[in-house]
């Protein structure tokens, strides 16, 4: 059985890469064959947001910091590289390596003025430099960011295997690699002695400091990390999507990764990943067959947020939780 | 000049608008410990609720049944979705964030997504001349509500039995429980007010907008909520201080400084006082 457990992530890792070899059709999961490019990046969306999910959740289910913000390092990698792209007209990887830097540099900036509040405070302070991000991002400066319509990914600054519709299995496997980035560096610190001062922290502040270690650095060193994972997670995301839009910097992105980590399982090892997985999963395959649905539920966002105030209530350990359970009663 | 009367009259219409929301947000998060992100949804379906009404039974009858609504999703709220999570502050936080994301999904649903005109009294229409400035009236409806809500407020939190009960509650929870007084009965009280003034606040900012849509509580909650920081958690008249100040700084630095620049300085605002302040204007959360 723990043969089976320690394999398992490896075992699913494996069929991960080979999956855009199968042409299988899964009738009702999707609405085209494994390959197929829609299918690709739909795949390859949930596997992003499971990356993305699992960042913020070094935040929130590991340090217990309860940030409404993370909307804003998604968005500024993403619109950093696209810009940095499509109108300086810089090669994919040098923009890719800018921004991540300077996003994290952001991170350590905003951090530092916002870890000098605690619990609530610190949630609105974030909150608050967010909405800046999603102002400034609407409002178009100097044509920089295209406003509402979003700022599309000049496609003559990317390697011409990540171009085409045919090349979808590509950026599929871009999205794989941010994932199993993500989840080396958590999983990393998780098992590093760092990862059990981070759940102290979560647990019992004065207790840490006691111990004479700075709670302040060590909650801004998280911040900036996590900023830092959020902005490759965004420059993905506008790979894969082709461009940035408004909708990356909006409050409501920073509020579904925390429907993500609290579905799958704030704090535990695959929790958040499979949460954002499955949430971004449903939240396009609803919208695909929302039409179809009557009243409300034509809405994903309806589904998703009243499965979310249920699970809430009836499963506390989310997704991975429930799973664990079962394992134990069977 | 007529611009800085007229700037100074919208901003204090929009700091009414603030303040009727930042001030039930406070009390409910003083008292109750709740971050309420399901507030924005009490506005909407007060808005919403005005808005269906009006053509049945005419606006004079239609807005207290927006008030009505606001504060009848507030109490429902509270009893069936908060009340088996105090003690659990993240849980509830997540449970209003869920419930934020569903509601508005529900109310597009029903009304779909698209700004819906909102009625509004003839009178509000008209334009007063102050001094050399033309300032459309329904800015004085909005301060007028403003004005006499903070007053009502204040009377009945320190003239009142309930009001003591929620004013020694934000102060000190525990001891009001010890003293032998059922708090959770003044927690449904604090949020049917929060529900009932976002709800007027609702159908304010309908008026005052000129339409109704789903998500227009959500975009407003944000500088509710920075509001509420800057004032001091719990402290009604900090909540009224602050959206003076929200909003008059707003809407000045958006008509003299770059496009945006207004709600950046807000957000600088808010950053300044909780470097320099961390508890807010009011300092200690009282209900003053």
């Amino acid at each position: 059985m723990s043969h089976v457990r320690k394999s398992l992530p490896l075992l699913v890792l494996v069929v991960l890469i080979v999956l855009p070899y199968s042409t299988l059709p899964v009738p009702g999961v999707f609405e085209s064959p494994l390959n197929s490019p829609g299918t690709l990046q739909m795949l390859a969306l949930c596997l992003v947001f499971g990356g993305l999910a699992l960042g913020y959740d070094l935040l929130f289910g590991r340090a217990g910091l309860l940030s409404f913000g993370h909307a804003l390092y998604i968005a500024a990698g993403a619109y950093g590289t696209d810009i940095l792209v499509s109108h300086a007209h810089w090669p994919l990887w040098a923009a890719v390596a800018v921004t991540v830097p300077a996003v994290a540099v952001l991170a350590a900036l905003l951090g530092a003025v916002a870890l000098r509040t605690t619990g609530i405070a610190f949630a609105m302070v974030t909150l608050a430099f967010a909405q800046v991000g999603w102002i400034v991002v609407n409002r178009d400066p100097g044509g920089l960011t295209g406003g509402e319509e979003g700022l599309p990914l000049d496609s003559a600054g990317l390697p011409a295997s990540l171009v085409g519709v045919a090349d979808t299995a590509n950026l599929y496997w871009v999205a794989l690699a941010f994932l199993l980035v993500v989840v080396v560096v958590v999983h990393g610190i998780d098992r590093a002695p760092l990862g059990r001062v981070l759940t102290g922290l979560r647990d019992d502040e004065r207790r840490v400091s006691v111990l004479g270690l700075s709670a302040y650095r060590l909650k801004l060193g998280t911040f900036v990390l996590a900023g830092a994972l959020a902005a490759l997670g965004g420059a993905v995301h506008a790979l894969i999507v082709g461009g940035a839009s408004p909708h990356l910097a909006s409050a409501d992105l920073t509020l579904s990764l925390i429907v993500m980590a609290v579905l799958g399982g704030a704090g535990t090892r695959w929790g958040a990943v499979v949460g954002g997985v499955v949430y971004a999963y449903l939240d396009q395959r609803l919208t695909q067959i929302g039409g179809a649905l009557p009243g409300p539920l034509s809405q994903p966002l309806f589904i998703l947020g009243t499965l979310f105030v249920l699970a809430v209530y009836f499963a506390p350990g989310g997704l991975t939780g429930v799973l664990k359970r079962r394992g134990r009663l069977a | 000049m007529s611009t800085v009367i007229l700037l100074t009259l919208t901003g204090l219409g929009l700091a009414a608008l603030y303040f009727l929301i930042a001030s039930g947000l406070s009390l409910v998060f003083g008292l109750a410990g709740v971050l309420n992100f399901a507030h924005g949804l009490f506005l909407s379906v007060g808005a919403y609720a005005t808005w269906w009404a009006e053509p049945h039974w005419g606006l004079a009858v239609a807005v207290p049944v927006g008030i009505a609504a606001g504060a009848a999703t507030g109490a429902l709220v509270e009893v069936v979705l908060i009340r088996p999570l105090y003690k659990r502050p993240t849980e509830q936080v997540l449970v209003t964030v869920g419930l934020s994301l569903a509601g508005v999904a529900l109310l597009q649903s029903v009304w779909g997504a698209d700004p819906r005109t909102f009625p509004r009294p003839a009178w509000a229409s008209e334009v007063t001349t102050i001094g050399s400035a033309q300032v459309p009236d329904d800015r004085f409806l909005l301060i007028g509500t403003a004005v006499v809500v903070l007053l009502a407020l204040l009377t009945f939190l320190h003239r009142t039995r309930y009001g003591l009960i929620i004013r020694a509650g934000v102060e000190n929870r525990d001891m009001v429980s010890a003293l032998g007084i059922d708090v959770r009965r003044a927690f449904t009280l604090v949020f049917t007010i929060g529900g009932a003034l976002a709800g007027t606040a609702g159908v304010l900012g309908g008026m005052y907008f000129g339409s109704v849509s789903p998500g227009q509580g959500a975009s407003l909650l944000i500088f509710a909520f920075i509001v509420v920081v800057i004032g001091g958690l719990g402290s009604v008249t900090g909540s009224a201080v602050a959206a003076v100040v929200v909003g008059l700084l707003q809407q000045f630095v958006n008509y003299y400084g770059a496009a945006g620049a207004g709600d950046v300085s807000v957000v600088a605002l808010l950053a300044l006082v909780l470097l320099l302040r961390p508890s807010g204007l009011a300092r200690t959360a009282v209900t003053a």
